[in-house]
């Protein structure tokens, strides 16, 4: 098949998506799988927008956590202060979620492996170190949130998240895809396979990883910013907790980075899976599997899920299916 | 003023004590060139093996850290052999995964002590935790004053097998130039496995340090993380003497900050001073 005809299916399969979701928001009436959902579906956004840089550019972000608190306490913040609406909010939290990534960018860059892994750790302690002593936003203790009426169509305030978090997945997706085919996606590769080598042949590296820096920070905090809606409630070791970094690294390692659909594949099975185990054992259990699966992975299916399969579908090199 | 001493000189024995926990890191990473973040993971877990042995047989956490030093050396050769067979040896791509890799034993090493333990903070006791020592306006715990002496001493003993003893030379050349060893009919990746199990074997002494200074819970890692990657790059990679003077500043750093500003800052102040010294030599930091 030729791109364009790709592009069709893909938009085809996302407007089927989105027609789903919001149908199943209008049918069903257990709240349950709308909560369990969600979380899959803020994965998933996690899983992709992780592997912009993670997985293209090969730098491993550990400041996921980061990006995703500074996403809620956005969002709280410009709630506490004018009654945004959520939109507002999420918006909000995107901007500074990729000023945040410029920043980072500018100040990381430069390092390679583990210094930049290490130095993303740093900034989410540093973060979190100064929401947990700024009072406006409840410091240490957290803070409260009071959800607002929910709108039309929805008749309740999880389902109309259900759908707001499958429309910021499907942004992150879209945006993942378009940048593993264009010319920055190629930039990214070359520059992970060998960063001397493609600056030397004209790839201008930094801007490249600048700008994958900025998307996946933006999308990162997006995900986050209805977060303190959904718990009803936002405190810094939360929203700052390591284990989103560990999701979001895993999912998108085990599901494979060469092609967007990877971490995709990676969040659903992984996220479903904690799922269940959170209900049916505990939540302590739940990240020790996805650690173990993670380093499972890493060690015995270098390529992922989609490494597996690949055999069996021809995914060619250009990592079309 | 003396308030400001008193943070100084507490400082610098906390200032060894850092370098005691960041001198095994000194040599998996500075020297063999290992991602090894899961370091301070090890480290908690050494803490919480002294903690069940202190409990259970109400035996010395010094000696309970030096009983649980061989468990560590076989830890450690294991870990360094998984590391070299997937990542290394094969090479393509190692540096993502290798990373990935250790962050992900960090993590289950995390979940698997709160399993145990519970994620309630645990201490140890002894005869030396509790009491300490005036010197006219100062108060020093004991605790500290034990920790700084062992600690000194486990540092100094380290630097002085690297640099005398013919193994210590040997890891030191392997870290210098793998290629010219093997030429010479030695076997580097050996050597670097020993290294690696000597590297966390200190974890054992170094552990049972972190229980006697303060109580640990388990995700304690997480700020020593930024402390010992701290030490070990502001050291100058695989400098055994500069990881005693990087810790010194890094303690004393601390202690001031906390005398000054307050506990609620402490975490940040490592993490900050790296991406310092990070974002203004990198240079000089990058490889060798």
């Amino acid at each position: 098949m030729n791109k364009r005809s790709h592009s069709i299916a893909f938009w085809a399969a996302v407007a089927v998506f989105l027609v789903a979701v919001l149908s199943m928001t209008q049918i069903v009436r257990n709240e349950y799988p709308f909560f369990a959902g969600y979380v899959i579906l803020q994965f998933i956004a996690l899983a992709v927008a992780w592997s912009i840089l993670g997985g293209y550019a090969g730098y491993v972000n550990f400041g996921t956590n980061a990006f995703f608190g500074v996403g809620v306490y956005t969002a709280v913040a410009l709630f506490k202060a004018t009654g945004a609406p959520l939109v507002v909010q999420i918006a909000a939290a995107a901007v500074v979620g990729m000023t945040l990534g410029f920043g980072v960018g500018l100040l990381t860059l430069r390092m390679r492996g583990i210094f930049f892994s290490i130095a993303t750790i740093a900034l989410a302690i540093i973060i979190e170190t100064f929401v947990m002593n700024w009072r406006f936003v409840g410091g240490a203790a957290g803070i409260q949130i009071q959800r607002p009426p929910v709108m039309a169509p929805f008749d309740s305030y999880v389902k109309m998240l259900f759908f707001v978090q499958a429309v910021l997945a499907v942004i992150a997706v879209a945006i993942a895809r378009y940048i593993q085919n264009s010319r920055i996606g190629r930039g990214l590769q070359a520059l992970r396979d060998d960063e001397l080598a493609a600056e030397c042949t004209g790839v201008p590296t930094l801007r490249l990883k600048l700008v994958a820096c900025m998307t996946s920070g933006a999308l990162i905090s997006a995900a986050g910013a209805p977060a303190a809606m959904y718990l009803q409630y936002a405190d810094p070791s939360s929203a700052f907790n390591l284990s989103y970094s560990v999701s979001a690294l895993a999912m998108a390692l085990i599901g494979g980075t060469a092609h967007w659909i990877g971490p995709v594949l990676g969040a659903i099975l992984l996220g479903s899976t904690q799922q269940l185990l959170a209900v049916t054992i505990s939540s302590e259990v739940n990240v020790l599997v996805l650690g173990i699966m993670l380093v499972l992975f890493v060690v015995g299916a270098p390529k992922g899920i989609i490494g597996l399969l690949r055999p069996r579908y021809r995914l060619r090199a250009g990592g079309k299916p | 003023m003396d308030l400001l001493l008193g943070a100084v000189v507490l400082g610098v024995l906390l200032g060894c004590f850092y370098a005691a926990v960041s001198v095994g890191l000194s040599v998996a990473f500075g020297l063999l060139d290992v991602p090894h973040v899961a370091h301070p993971a090890f480290l908690v877990l050494a803490s919480y093996g002294v903690f069940q042995l202190n409990e259970s047989y109400d035996i010395d956490p010094l000696l309970a850290g030096l009983a649980i030093t061989p468990l560590f050396f076989l830890f450690g050769l294991l870990a360094y052999r998984v590391y070299y067979e997937t990542f290394e040896r094969r090479g393509s791509d190692a540096g993502v995964r290798g990373i990935a890799f250790f962050f992900g034993i960090a993590f289950i090493i995390e979940v698997l002590i709160i399993l145990q333990f519970g994620v309630d903070q645990r201490s140890v006791s002894a005869t030396y935790i509790g009491k300490s020592w005036r010197f006219g306006e100062f108060r020093i715990p004991i605790r500290q004053l034990v920790a700084f002496a062992v600690a000194l001493a486990l540092t100094v003993l380290l630097a002085m097998y690297l640099s005398k003893t013919f193994m210590g030379r040997a890891i030191r050349a392997v870290a210098q130039d793998e290629e010219a060893l093997r030429l010479m009919g030695a076997n580097p990746v050996r050597i670097k496995q020993f290294a690696f199990g000597i590297a966390t074997a200190v974890l054992g002494i170094a552990g049972a340090l972190l229980i006697i200074v303060a109580p640990v819970e388990p995700t304690l890692d997480r700020a020593y993380i930024g402390r010992t990657f701290c030490v070990v790059v502001m050291a100058g990679l695989g400098s055994i003497s500069g990881t005693l003077i990087a810790a010194i500043i890094l303690g004393v750093a601390e202690s001031i900050v906390l005398t000054l500003f307050g506990a609620s800052w402490a975490p940040a102040i490592s993490f900050a001073m790296l991406l310092g010294v990070l974002a203004v030599r990198p240079q000089g930091l990058l490889g060798r």
